[in-house]
């Protein structure tokens, strides 16, 4: 059962992704990212972690992807040319892809962590609920916790600088 | 599932979002890719908490899901100011900083 939860969840996963940079039209690229990011959820719910998984939802899909399609509805989906500035780059960029796959396959399946090859230890019911990771953030981890919070203010206090009108172009 | 099959799947999720980030112009969809790469690093990071038996590396995700966020507001940002400016929306056309 978990298989076959694992391995839908995971052709999501790979489909949506595959779709966001398939598409010509950044609206179906952005629909593409939100079904890779429910997919992607799935997973982190195999993995126990609650929490993660709703933030994933919640957040992700939710509130960043509208920030998207809003843009998007704004800037309008110019299709790209197809002009290459760099020749083959259409060949080239597939190619140094599957090689960062491979890469990265051989170096995590030719690792000395033994525990890689098993389910992970039995944990107990409450593991990566809400309850779990609030108090982790708020004894253990509460510096980064809170930095991440000054982080989410600037962002939002740069973008609003970035987007802003210019006094002389209303004028 | 084995905690290897995570992984793989996440080096897959990660060398996708490396291509489509080679590949694609537009930088919208350029953002859109760089999200596949964070969101493949998330999956490793959870995945590696399970295998561990510790929660310590799902607040790693959260807080790599905050940075997410900064990233696309000013990444939108940018891609919004570019847009009034009436330049055209194309990396390779937008070349000033280059040194």
């Amino acid at each position: 059962m978990e298989a076959v939860l694992f391995f839908i969840a995971a052709i999501g996963a790979l489909g949506g992704a595959v779709g966001v940079i398939a598409m010509r039209n950044p609206f179906y690229s952005v629909l593409a990212l939100i079904v890779h990011l429910f997919s992607l959820a799935a997973l982190f719910l195999l993995l126990t972690a609650a929490f993660v998984a709703a933030a994933q939802v919640v957040v992700y899909a939710g509130a960043v992807m509208v920030l998207y399609v809003f843009v998007v509805a704004y800037v309008g989906g110019g299709g790209e040319s197809a002009w290459e500035p760099i020749p083959g780059q259409r060949f080239l960029a597939p190619l140094l892809g599957i090689a960062l796959f491979v890469e990265l396959s051989v170096a995590v399946l030719s690792s000395a962590l033994l525990a890689l090859g098993t389910d992970g230890p039995d944990v107990k019911a409450g593991f990566g609920d809400p309850a779990a990771i609030g108090r982790l953030l708020l004894e253990k981890f509460l510096l980064p916790f809170e930095a991440s919070s000054i982080l989410l203010l600037l962002a939002a206090v740069g973008a609003i600088v970035l987007a802003a009108r210019r006094r002389e172009e209303t004028a | 599932m084995n905690t290897e099959w995570f992984i793989v799947l996440s080096a897959l999720l990660f060398a996708t979002g490396a291509i489509g980030i080679l590949l694609r112009r537009s930088p919208m969809v350029i953002l859109l890719c760089l999200e596949l790469m964070l969101n493949a690093g998330n999956l490793a990071l959870v995945a590696f908490s399970r295998m561990v038996g510790n929660e310590q590396g799902q607040v790693f995700a959260v807080i790599v899901m905050v940075v997410a966020a900064c990233e696309v507001v000013v990444g939108l940002g940018l891609i919004v100011a570019i847009f009034r400016r009436r330049l055209p929306l194309n990396v390779d056309d937008l070349r000033e900083l280059r040194g």
